[in-house]
């Protein structure tokens, strides 16, 4: 069984890779990555082996170890969402022995670079302990106890909040709770860190501590022998192996649950009150789009994400420079990222994107719709933004190049990506999908264009953004005024071509594109 | 609004009544019934298709006559879908023309499109709306005014029982809900021709025999339906012409009549298709050991 899934996600993988020459692009970027990372992880262990000071390795490798156990438990959950290539719900109508399916899940999740990685960094840890024969042999259960509780506790927690996550309300409230923190990482890290430097004396007290922990009892285990304290080190492996015993179970009711319970349905079923935004737009196509899209905007939790980041960039600058002219920066991005909502809008659709091929419209007429859901929702939050961070800052006298400015970034972003969405489609979450999982293989194609994308704006904004620089260094009212006319003509300009152009783009493609989606599904 | 008068018993789309069609068609003076000087309702010739090294549709020839009710048979992987999706413009055919009432699809699709209704199949919806916006969203994508819209939402609600769930979302409804509720987007603009593909599937017994009345009604006052299905008989009753694909190429195509050639369709399909494995095939199956 064991070596049957291990078989199964390497066979996907390596279909996978038939697919498409970006999967392929994506795998050999990933593989450098985590290689280069490996060898920086083992030149370091090595280093570490070699140099004298016991304690320091022990503190280095305890909290290392135990990041990356913690790492195993919470990134999936968070960056990539559930592993949705050994979905146990696909084994439900097999009859696979429960100890089998989990030993093979296991096995299976060690398959790809993180899990190679981490094989290998567990094991060259072992190294360190070089003086010490006992050490070694600890070191070495050690790291197969560690590895263990990494696979297995990301089974554990993936499987087991899995209900919780594919629940649609869970899921968008989820979204929020988990993209705040992501988004706020810098300023957090940078608190962190700076508590750190005052806080380093602590290190070894703080291993110590995590030492008694289920992410670091495994690494502890060496530890303990090399300095002879038989007890503690006993206890440290009853404590990993009984963490160990512990996943497994959660697991095991997870996966049953899974397997058994079939899809969670909600209880009470989601409705809506009368036609919506549709009773609220014009009755033609181009308000039929719109209306469609801000309804997507608001219900759809790969939009709401956008949504919902926006107002934190103002909160993310305020922590980073506080009360500064820099704080107004926050306006024009939040603009930014509203205008580049509708980057990936087509892909989005997924395959429901036949609606719209199936009708009798020219592109222009999709691309308004969009472009008027994202500017109906971001004109009226740049503002917002711009007079608060104005505010904030107390320079009213700005208000006016700041204002323009943002509006023009928002046409400009939204022009941009009107233009894009009709270009190119990639894999992206699928309607209904966790907003996190990055569907396989599909990053390089979703970076390089996003890149691409971003890059092209602003170059495109780089006029208004010199014009809007020059008056708020200068403070001169001309120049504000000139930047918040320029901005808004060439921001409108933009906008109209972005249209055009990707109208254009759509009549000659769009057939085209939903047959590439539908090879995605 | 006149149709909506008819609440209890659903008016199905007039398709060919120049007043509720849409479209300031010029070319198709005629609304009448199958004349011979009206074009065919669809036609396509010589479609070819490649997905990688296979071949999914190797030279298709196809002509639905206006007014015709044409049913599409073929095995799984015949080709059906991918001859539909081309006939709809939804997929783009390597070679070959689509005519939709003369005029030529591919060159002029907004034109085309105006004219047909589809409900593809293997595809989503935009499931987070309700299935009353769905509805709504597919008539003003057609350019129909909110009045007519929201008329004929109410009627097509009604007629394939969604009426409770017309504002339930989509993305909760069941499979065979979902089907119908494409199958009404489908017909809201009143199409002169209607493409069908697999639309009883998943539909529950009571909804399907709705759904055959609409279909039939609308084929009797002039319109075109295209229908795909893999389930004979129900193609044997419903549809006055009959073609069968497999592999990619049409094996026989004309009225039922002809082309049952006196066995039932289901034993003509055999015969034409071939591949049916008689014998002791399987034999295991009938022990109940193991």
């Amino acid at each position: 069984m064991v070596a049957h899934l291990v078989r199964l996600k390497l066979a996907l993988l390596r279909n996978g890779l038939r697919r498409s020459v970006w999967q392929v692009i994506g795998l050999v970027v990933g593989l450098l990555y985590g290689l280069g990372l490996a060898v920086l992880l083992l030149v370091g262990l090595v280093a570490l082996a070699v140099q004298d000071d016991q304690e320091l390795a022990a503190t280095v490798l305890l909290l290392g170890g135990s990041l990356l156990v913690l790492g195993w438990w919470i990134v999936p959950l968070v960056a990539f969402g559930v592993d949705a290539t050994l979905d146990p719900q696909r084994f439900t109508t097999f009859s696979i022995p429960r100890r089998s399916l989990l030993a093979g899940l296991a096995i299976a999740g060690l398959v790809g670079i993180p899990g190679l990685v981490t094989v290998l960094v567990a094991l060259t840890s072992v190294t360190v302990w070089w003086r010490t024969p006992a050490a070694v042999v600890a070191g070495l259960v050690g790291a197969v106890l560690a590895v263990a509780l990494c696979v297995v506790g990301s089974r554990a927690t993936t499987t087991a909040l899995a209900p919780l996550v594919m629940r649609r309300k869970v899921r968008e409230v989820a979204t929020i709770a988990v993209l705040i923190p992501m988004f706020l990482l810098g300023p957090i890290m940078g608190a962190v860190g700076s508590g750190l430097e005052s806080i380093s004396d602590t290190f070894p007290e703080v291993a110590r501590t995590l030492g008694w922990t289920p992410f670091g009892a495994p690494w502890a285990l060496a530890v303990d022998v090399a300095a002879g304290q038989w007890a503690p080190a006993a206890a440290k492996l009853a404590i990993g192996l009984v963490t160990l015993a512990a996943l497994l179970w959660v697991w095991d009711r997870a996966l049953t649950r899974a397997l058994t319970g079939g899809e969670q349905r909600e209880g009470p079923r989601a409705k809506a009150r009368g036609l919506g935004w549709f009773d609220r737009f014009p009755a033609t196509p181009v308000g039929a789009v719109a209306a469609r899209s801000l309804t997507y905007w608001l219900r759809d939790p790969r939009y709401a994400g956008a949504v919902i980041l926006v107002p934190l960039v103002p909160v993310l600058f305020l922590f980073l420079g506080g009360r500064q002219l820099s704080l107004l920066l926050s306006a024009p991005i939040g603009a930014l990222l509203f205008g580049w909502g509708i980057a990936a809008d087509i892909a989005y659709d997924s395959t429901a994107f036949w609606t719209h091929v199936a009708a009798p419209i020219r592109g222009t007429v999709d691309r308004w719709g969009r472009a008027c859901a994202a500017l109906a929702l971001g004109a009226p939050a740049t503002l917002l933004m711009s007079v608060v961070v104005v505010a904030l800052t107390g320079r009213w006298d700005l208000i006016v190049p700041v204002v323009g400015y943002s509006l023009g970034v928002l046409a400009t972003a939204t022009g941009a990506s009107s233009f894009i969405s009709a270009r190119v489609v990639y894999p992206v979450p699928k309607p209904g999908e966790n907003p996190f999982s990055t569907p396989q293989g599909s990053q390089t194609a979703a970076m390089v264009s996003q890149m691409a994308g971003m890059a092209g704006i602003l170059l495109l904004a780089l006029p208004s953004t010199a014009l809007a620089v020059a008056a708020v260094l200068t403070g001169s009212m001309w120049l504000g005024l000139l930047t918040a006319v320029a901005s808004i003509a060439l921001g409108g300009l933009f906008l109209v071509l972005g249209v055009r152009m990707g109208g254009v783009q759509y009549d000659t493609r769009a057939p085209d594109l939903l047959t590439t989606m539908r090879g995605f599904a | 609004m006149t149709e909506s008068s008819a609440a209890h018993e659903p008016a199905p789309p007039q398709p060919p009544a120049p007043v509720s069609a849409p479209v300031p068609d010029a070319a198709a003076p005629t609304g009448l019934a199958a004349q011979p000087a009206v074009p065919a309702a669809l036609e396509l010739r010589g479609l070819w298709k490649k997905f990688g090294s296979k071949i999914a549709v190797a030279g298709i020839d196809l002509t639905v006559p206006a007014g015709s009710f044409y049913g599409l048979v073929g095995p799984n992987g015949a080709g059906k879908t991918t001859s539909l999706s081309m006939a709809t413009g939804l997929l783009r055919p390597d070679f070959g023309q689509v005519m939709v009432l003369g005029q030529d699809l591919w060159a002029d699709p907004v034109k085309g499109k105006s004219l047909l209704g589809v409900l593809p199949d293997g595809v989503r919806l935009f499931d987070r709306l309700t299935g009353e916006q769905l509805v709504t969203y597919a008539g003003l994508l057609h350019g129909l005014d909110r009045e007519t819209v929201a008329a004929r939402t109410a009627d097509l609600l009604a007629a394939l029982d969604l009426t409770a769930d017309a504002r339930t979302l989509v993305v909760e409804y069941s499979a065979g809900m979902t089907k119908k509720i494409a199958l009404a987007c489908a017909i809201v603009h009143a199409p002169r021709v209607l493409v069908l593909d697999e639309p009883f599937e998943a539909v529950d017994p009571v909804s399907a025999a709705n759904i055959r009345e609409i279909l039939t009604s609308y084929v009797a006052s002039g319109g075109t339906v295209i229908v795909s299905s893999h389930v004979m008989d129900l193609v044997q009753r419903m549809c006055d012409h009959v073609a069968v694909i497999a592999n990619g190429h049409v094996l026989a195509a004309g009225t039922v009549d002809d082309v049952r050639a006196g066995a039932s369709l289901e034993d003509r399909f055999v015969q034409l298709v071939g591949g049916r494995s008689t014998g002791e095939g399987l034999a295991w199956l009938r022990t109940s050991s193991v």
